[in-house]
C-alpha cells in the first residue's frame, strides 16, 4: 500500500482547485448526518429500539431525523409517550396528529396506571408533580416490551449531567446510569452491546445546542404544539416562574392567577414547566428571542431542575430520561 | 446584541479537544471562551459566583462553568470527557473537554479521536514538561490535523517573550519528530483574556492572532479524505410497499471521496461493480455526497450487499485483510493479553480479533519502545498485530481517520477496552 507522499501531494494540491465551500457541509448540516447515522447505527446493532417522545420540540427533531435516516421505509421502531397525566391538551393533540401523519405505530404508558397499581405513590403538596413518577412508568415499559434501545431527545448543553453523557449511553437491568464507569465512546464507532434485560439511551442530538434545534425547525419548516409560540393564557408566579393554571396545580395562599402573553421553552409536564412572557409567534421571532436570553433554557422554565444543585445527575442515575 | 436570526445557522463545525495538566488552568481557558463568546447565561454566572465566594476565591472561578458532576464539584476535579458548545458568527465549535491527571490517555484519546484540533496547554513558568509532550504525542498519534499550543499564564512571567519563544523552541523540536500535521503557538493569559478572544496589549512582540481568530479561521475543509470514496454501508433500506416496491438503497455516512450518481462503485466484499443510479436523501436526490454526509444510494444493478459491506471505485480500493498491524491504546482495569480474543468494531462491521503479538510498550513520556513488554495496563499505548475472524476493509489510520480506526470490546463485560489505529496489513 503507498501510503505515499506522492497521494498526499496531490491531495494537498487538489485542495487549491478546488472552490473550498462547495465540499463542506454548514454546521446544522454536519449535526444532521451525524444525528442521523447515530439513528441508522442503533436501529442496525439493536433489536427492538423505541423512539421515546414528549411532545416538545426536540422530540419533533427527532421524529424528522428518524424520516431522514428510514423514509421511504417505515421506523424500523415504534414511538412511545409516557404520559404523565398532566399535559397540555395542545401537546396531546399535536401528538396524535403528527403520529397519524407519519401513519407509525404509537405505545402510551401512563402515570396514572403506575399509581393505580401501587407502582409509585402520589407526591403531595403544592410542589406535586409526576415528573419524577415517569421514570418507574418508563422503566416498567421498556420491561413490558423488552425494548433494549431507547431514542431521547437530551442534548448535552441542557446541564452539566448531560454534558458527560455518551451518545450510546449505558443501562443495567435496574435502568440505572452510572456516569463514573461509562463506556469510552471513540471516533463514531458506538458499541451497542448489552445483556439481555439492559438498554442503551440513545441521543442522536446530544451535539446539538437549542438554537440549533430552532435553526432546524425553521428549515425544516417543523409543526410545534402551538403553545411554543406567544399566547395568552391564565398563569400565577411561583419561585419566580410562571406556572400555567390548571387542575394539576394547587395555588398556594398568595398565589394570584393573572392573564399574560406567554409562551413555553420547554414543554414538560404542566406542574413543573414554566412560562416566559413573550410576544414571539413565529419561528423566526422565537430564534431572534432566543439568541438574546440570559438564561438557561432549563433554569428558566423548570422547577425540577432548581430544587437541588445536582436534581438531573441524581434523576438521571435512577433512569430517569 | 442581536444579529439576524440566521446568522448561526451556516458557519462550519470544528470539533476541538482541550488536554491539560492539573492547574495549568484549562478550565479557566475554556470558561474564558465560553464567557466572551457570550454562551454562558445569567443563572450560570450567578451560580459560579456564588460557588466562588463559598471558595473563598477573590475572582470569578470561571473553572466551576464546566465541572459537571456532583463528585467533581466536591473534589474539585474534572472526571471524565464533558462536551461544551459555543458558537460565534464564523463557526460553532464543539469542545470534548477532558481532564489532565487521571485516566489521562483514555479520556484524551478519546477527546482526540474526532477532534479537528487539539489545544494544548502549557504552564509559562513551568515550561515544556513531560506531560506536555505526551499531549502532544497523543494529538500526533490520533491524527489531530491542527495543533494550538497555548502557552498559559503569561502574566505570571510578565508576558516575557524570552520566556515565550524558549518554549515554543522546545516544543518545536519535538513536535518536529511526531509528524504533526500543523502546529500554532499562542501567548496567552486564560484568568486575564489576553490572546484568547482580544488581541493582548500586554504582548505587542506577538504578533500571530488570538486564539479564538484561529478557531475561527484555520483551514479545515481540505482535512478529510475527498480522494478515495469509501462508504460504508450502514443500514439497507428496503420499503416493501406498494409505493416502493423494488426500492433498494444503501443508507450510511461517506467515510471518504466524492460520489457522483453514474459513478462506477464496486462493492466489499463481492467484487461486483455496478453504477450508481441515484444519491438520495429526504430532502430529493442529490448531485455529489461527500463526507460527512449522511445518504442512501442505489446501484443500476440489484447486488447482494448488507450491513458492514464497503462500496468503493474500482480503481481505487480499500486494503482487505485479516491480520492487522495497528496501534493499541488500552482502555480496561483487566490488562491486554497476547493470545487474547476481543470482539471488534470497524466502521460498521463487526468481527472478533485475536491479538497475536505486542511487538512493543510505547512509553508516551520518551517515546522509548519497550520490547520486552508482554501486555498493556490501563491507559497504555503499543503496537501490536491482529488475526480478525473476517477480512476488513480499511485504510492506514493516517490516510483515513474513518477507515482506519477500530474498537475493542471485551466480550464478557460488553465494555469497550480499548481504541485501535491500523498502520497497514500485514
Amino acid at each position: 500500500m503507498a501510503a505515499g507522499t506522492a497521494q498526499e501531494a496531490i491531495l494537498r494540491a487538489s485542495t487549491f482547485i478546488r472552490d473550498d465551500m462547495v465540499y463542506s457541509l454548514s454546521h446544522l448540516e454536519a449535526l444532521e448526518a451525524e444525528s442521523i447515522f447515530i439513528m441508522r447505527e442503533a436501529a442496525a446493532e439493536l433489536e427492538r429500539p423505541v423512539l421515546l417522545f414528549s411532545g416538545g420540540k426536540d422530540s419533533a427533531v427527532l421524529l424528522r431525523l428518524a424520516e431522514k435516516a428510514f423514509r421511504p421505509a417505515r421506523f424500523p421502531f415504534p414511538v412511545m409517550h409516557i404520559d404523565t397525566g398532566h399535559n397540555f391538551p395542545e401537546v396531546l393533540a399535536f401528538r396524535d396528529r403528527r403520529m397519524a401523519e407519519l401513519g407509525e405505530r404509537l405505545i402510551v404508558r401512563r402515570v396514572q396506571d403506575s399509581i393505580d397499581q401501587g407502582r409509585v405513590v402520589e407526591e403531595r403538596g403544592p410542589n406535586a408533580s409526576r415528573n419524577k413518577l415517569q421514570t418507574v412508568t418508563l422503566l416498567d415499559a421498556i420491561q413490558e416490551f423488552e425494548f433494549d434501545a431507547a431514542f431521547g431527545g437530551a442534548r448535552r448543553d441542557e446541564e452539566k449531567a448531560r454534558a458527560k453523557e455518551r451518545i450510546f449511553s449505558f443501562r443495567d437491568e435496574f435502568g440505572q446510569w452510572d456516569p463514573k464507569n461509562q463506556r469510552p465512546e471513540l471516533w463514531n464507532l458506538y458499541n451497542g452491546r448489552i445483556r439481555k434485560g439492559e438498554h442503551v439511551r440513545v441521543f442522536p442530538i446530544s451535539n446539538w445546542t437549542e438554537i440549533d434545534v430552532w435553526h432546524y425547525i425553521e428549515r425544516e419548516r417543523l409543526e410545534l404544539p402551538p403553545i411554543y409560540f406567544a399566547h395568552e393564557r391564565d398563569v400565577f408566579e411561583r419561585q419566580g416562574m410562571l406556572l400555567s393554571v390548571s387542575p394539576y396545580v394547587q395555588l398556594n395562599r398568595g398565589e394570584e392567577p393573572f392573564r399574560a402573553q406567554v409562551r413555553f421553552r420547554t414543554v414538560g409536564d404542566a406542574t413543573c414547566t414554566g412560562a416566559v412572557r413573550s410576544a414571539a409567534a413565529t419561528i423566526e421571532d422565537v430564534i431572534v428571542e432566543t439568541l438574546g436570553f440570559r438564561i438557561g433554557e432549563r433554569g428558566m422554565t423548570r422547577a425540577d431542575d432548581k430544587f437541588s444543585e445536582a436534581a438531573m445527575e441524581d434523576r438521571k442515575r435512577e433512569g430517569y430520561f | 446584541m442581536i444579529a439576524g436570526p440566521d446568522h448561526r445557522a451556516q458557519g462550519e463545525l470544528l470539533r476541538l479537544s482541550t488536554a491539560g495538566s492539573v492547574d495549568d488552568g484549562k478550565s479557566t481557558l475554556i470558561g474564558r471562551l465560553l464567557y466572551e463568546t457570550k454562551q454562558i447565561f445569567d443563572d450560570q454566572l450567578e451560580a459560579v459566583e456564588r460557588a466562588s465566594k463559598q471558595q473563598g476565591a477573590d475572582y470569578l472561578n470561571l473553572a466551576l462553568l464546566t465541572d459537571g458532576l456532583r463528585a467533581e464539584r466536591e473534589q474539585g476535579i474534572t472526571i471524565d470527557v464533558a462536551y461544551r458548545y459555543f458558537a460565534t458568527p464564523r463557526r460553532k465549535f464543539i469542545i470534548a473537554d477532558t481532564p489532565g491527571h487521571i485516566q489521562y490517555t483514555r479520556n484524551m484519546v478519546t477527546g482526540a479521536s474526532m477532534a479537528d484540533l487539539a489545544i494544548v496547554l502549557v504552564d509559562a513558568r513551568r515550561g515544556v514538561l513531560e506531560q506536555t509532550r505526551r499531549h502532544a504525542l497523543l494529538a500526533s498519534l490520533l491524527r489531530v490535523p491542527h495543533l494550538a499550543v497555548c502557552v498559559n499564564k503569561m502574566d505570571l512571567v510578565d508576558y516575557s517573550q524570552q520566556v515565550y519563544e524558549a518554549i515554543e523552541a522546545e516544543l518545536s523540536e519535538f513536535t518536529a519528530r511526531l509528524d504533526v500535521i500543523d502546529v500554532t503557538f499562542i501567548p496567552i493569559s486564560a484568568l486575564n483574556g489576553d490572546n484568547v478572544v482580544h488581541r493582548s496589549q500586554n504582548m505587542p512582540w506577538y504578533e500571530g492572532v488570538p486564539l479564538l481568530y484561529h478557531l475561527e479561521h484555520v483551514h479545515i475543509s481540505s482535512d478529510r479524505n475527498l480522494i478515495d470514496v469509501r462508504f460504508p454501508v450502514q443500514y439497507v433500506l428496503r420499503p416493501m410497499n406498494d409505493a416502493y416496491h423494488d426500492y433498494r438503497a444503501y443508507a450510511g455516512q461517506v467515510a471518504g471521496g466524492i460520489m457522483k450518481p453514474g459513478d462506477e462503485v464496486l462493492a466489499l466484499p463481492s467484487g461486483f461493480e455496478t453504477r450508481i443510479s441515484s444519491i438520495d436523501s429526504t430532502d430529493g436526490p442529490v448531485a455529489e455526497a461527500f463526507p460527512p454526509m449522511s445518504v442512501a444510494i442505489r446501484l443500476e444493478d440489484d447486488l447482494d450487499i448488507s450491513r458492514g459491506d464497503m462500496i468503493c471505485r474500482p480503481h481505487n480500493q480499500p486494503a482487505v485483510s485479516q491480520d492487522l498491524e495497528v496501534m493499541l491504546c488500552w482502555f480496561s482495569d483487566t490488562p491486554m493479553r497476547q493470545g487474547g480474543r476481543y470482539g471488534l468494531k470497524h466502521t460498521t462491521r463487526n468481527a472478533r480479533a485475536l491479538i497475536k503479538e505486542l511487538r512493543y510498550r510505547l512509553d508516551i513520556n520518551t517515546l522509548h519502545r519497550d520490547e520486552s513488554a508482554t501486555a498493556l495496563a490501563l491507559n497504555e499505548i503499543g503496537r501490536a498485530t491482529l488475526r480478525t475472524t473476517a477480512p476488513l476493509f480499511f485504510d492506514p489510520y493516517r490516510r483515513n481517520r474513518q477507515t482506519g480506526s477500530f474498537i475493542l470490546i471485551d466480550e464478557a463485560s460488553n465494555n469497550t477496552v480499548a481504541g485501535g489505529m491500523i498502520l497497514q496489513g500485514s
